[in-house]
């Protein structure tokens, strides 16, 4: 599709580029855009550390846009991203204070808080056919529910474990901060997933049309739901490594994530309609909302400011690249 | 079919959430310390006529198979707007009235314009439409603050003759006023048949999106009201983004519960008021039966749940399998 579109202007140019999706290269386009003003701004923009700082950053963004990414692969949107992911912190904290053995399984158990949530959301819009916008917002007002009364109202007191620290702060590699290789490897792994399984080709084929995919006698609920478990669960991930950051969990830590979570994948090119999409063109929505964030709060501009200038860059580089096609 | 019946399957939805409201609220009122007196209905009334502005509003939309998230936003903003706008001398006040009710319907018509004329997904579209109003609310009053005209205020949520709380006489006038006229006329028709079958409706040559954008634009007004409400309840303007949330998600809780259906085509405003009374009141039992308000959110929670919950024995009705996938 891009051949067509490109192919005029770029008759000459490497194939990589030519057979690139346009958006992925609007959006990579933008973050060296932004580097560049950001270098204007501040000479130290464009330091290693600096970079990789925002890459660190970037990375828990990065973990819970590719569950997110799945599901609007999918056709589908995940609106319990803010509560998965503070249920997740909240409930890896929690394990922590039952003993060793609760330390030791403190990650797998938060992880599976989320994904709890995320079959909740499956069987309600796979097997109830409920709109995922619908179901995902109601899951997402029972889970800060449960943790309203679960925490009593305050912010838990217990906080994070050292292995979660160690995830989100730590260096294995020397010089590479562990999250960033998480990411990496949530991300590799999505990349396999999607292009090598069928698992994967499944995803996009629903997207496209589930009809066409069930009639072809693929279950296609059940992939469905699956997508939505393995969402709520790398949300709750992505929740247990910011706690890890933080070193402790608060209530309100997943609102920060809805909005930028779907930015990001509709930014990379991904379709909102389902069935189009890459995963690079994901990270470079996340390293593009990230590194707009940073600059935002670099100028010290005030909240109110960084929300308006959000929605404005979401919709205009929507009504780029995102449209629906003409009706009719 | 006669007639009536054909009426009776036609308001099904809102008779049912009539039924819940009229059931839910004796439950409330019979176990309250206080009895069925005019001060408890006042209260009441003035806590769901909230609800039901921004239900109202949530419903045009939903007619059109689409949704707003940005509302409960809309309304925030309207409030921070208000308690600036709304007080001094009565020509002030109400200067400043038509002011927030311009910017309610003008943030509608962006949406509207967007959603419509830009082609874009309405539920993207209206997250990002709501930070960017939730940013201009919070520049607004980045600190809850500011003042209303309390004459007006209290006019407006006290009681007609000492019995009628007055903003039921207003919610009544509204529908009056905005939802019977749009629902008669080629537009609301055209939102109606928009959300059924847009493909059919643009082949018999109905103007959908004229239909659609008058729905988004009323919406943006009717939320402008509720923002004005909560203004003349509280007497100040507060962005809370908790809050605001909280109305965005109330409002397709009530809308569901008022039959109207989220696929679009069906249902109306005012089934969708009995739904926000019904929620309401349904949300403060907890109260009356002592429990720990702690329990509130996860309460109103699960009633969203099953509330869309129930949308799927529809399921039962499907012949086809295919039918399954739309």
């Amino acid at each position: 599709m891009s051949e067509t579109t490109l192919g005029g202007i770029a008759g000459r140019m490497p194939k990589f580029i030519r057979r690139a999706d346009p958006a992925v290269l609007t959006a990579f386009a933008c973050i060296v855009l932004l580097l560049f003003l950001g270098s204007l701004y501040s000479r130290s923009f464009l330091s290693p550390e600096y970079l990789l700082q925002q890459l660190k950053v970037a990375s828990f963004l990065g973990v819970i846009a590719t569950g997110m990414m799945l599901v609007i692969l999918l056709g589908q949107i995940d609106l319990s991203v803010p509560w998965s992911v503070a249920a997740g912190a909240m409930m890896a904290c929690a394990a922590a204070a039952y003993g060793p053995l609760g330390v030791a399984l403190a990650i797998p158990f938060g992880i599976f808080c989320g994904v709890l949530i995320g079959i909740v959301n499956g069987i309600g819009v796979a097997y109830l056919r409920i709109p995922s916008m619908i179901i995902t917002l109601a899951t997402n007002a029972v889970a800060q529910g449960l943790m309203v009364v679960y925490t009593g109202g305050f912010s838990p007191q217990d906080s994070a474990t050292g292995a979660m620290r160690y995830l989100a702060t730590g260096f294995a590699i020397p010089g590479v901060p562990n999250a960033v290789i998480i990411w990496a490897l949530i991300g590799a792994a999505m990349v396999f997933v999607l292009t090598r399984t069928g698992f994967g080709r499944t995803v996009y084929g629903i997207g496209n049309r589930e009809r066409a995919a069930y009639l072809s006698g693929i279950d296609t609920r059940r992939v469905v739901m699956i997508a939505f478990a393995v969402s709520g669960g790398l949300s709750a991930f992505g929740g247990v490594l910011l706690a890890g950051y933080a070193s402790k969990a608060a209530q309100s830590m997943g609102d920060a994530y809805l909005l930028p979570s779907i930015a990001a994948v509709v930014l990379g090119g991904t379709s909102i309609l389902g069935g189009r999409g890459s995963y690079l063109g994901t990270v470079a929505g996340v390293i593009l909302i990230t590194l707009l964030q940073s600059i935002l709060s670099v100028m010290q501009m005030p909240e109110a400011g960084r929300q308006i200038i959000y929605g404005v860059v979401i919709v205009a580089m929507l009504l780029l690249y995102g449209r629906a096609p003409a009706s009719r | 079919m006669k007639d009536w019946r054909y009426w009776l399957a036609e308001q099904r939805g809102t008779l049912l959430a009539l039924g819940i409201f009229i059931v839910m609220f004796i439950i409330y009122t019979s176990n309250h310390p206080a009895g069925f007196t005019a001060n408890v209905v006042q209260t009441a009334a003035n806590k769901g006529v909230l609800l039901a502005f921004v239900a109202m509003a949530q419903t045009l939309v939903v007619i059109t198979a689409g949704i707003d998230l940005s509302v409960g936003m809309i309304f925030l903003l309207t409030n921070c707007l208000a308690s600036w706008l709304v007080v001094g001398t009565p020509m002030q006040t109400t200067l400043g009235v038509i002011a927030v009710l311009a910017v309610g319907l003008l943030c509608g018509a962006v949406n509207g314009a967007i959603v419509i004329y830009g082609r874009l997904q309405p539920i993207v579209a209206t997250i990002a439409t709501g930070a960017v109003y939730y940013g201009i609310g919070l520049l607004l009053r980045p600190f809850p603050g500011g003042s209303v005209n309390e004459d007006l205020a209290d006019a407006m949520t006290g009681r007609v003759f000492d019995v009628v709380p007055a903003s039921l006489v207003v919610l009544f006038a509204i529908v009056l006023l905005i939802w019977v006229p749009f629902s008669r006329s080629v537009l609301g028709r055209a939102a109606y048949a928009a959300g059924s079958s847009e493909t059919a409706a643009y082949m018999s040559g109905v103007p959908i999106r004229r239909g659609k954008f008058a729905a988004y634009t009323l919406a943006g007004l009717l939320a402008a009201i509720g923002g004005l409400f909560l203004t003349f309840f509280t007497y100040t303007g507060d962005a809370a983004y908790a809050s605001g949330n909280a109305y965005t998600l109330f409002s397709i809780a009530a809308v569901v519960l008022g039959g109207v259906s989220l696929f679009g085509g069906k249902g109306s405003a005012i089934g969708a008021i009995f739904g926000a009374l019904a929620f309401r009141t349904i949300g403060d039992l907890l109260f009356v039966f002592d429990f720990d308000p702690l329990w509130q959110p996860l309460f109103q929670g699960v009633i969203l749940l099953i509330a869309v919950s129930l949308g799927a024995f529809a399921l039962f009705r499907v012949r086809n399998r295919l039918e399954w996938f739309l």
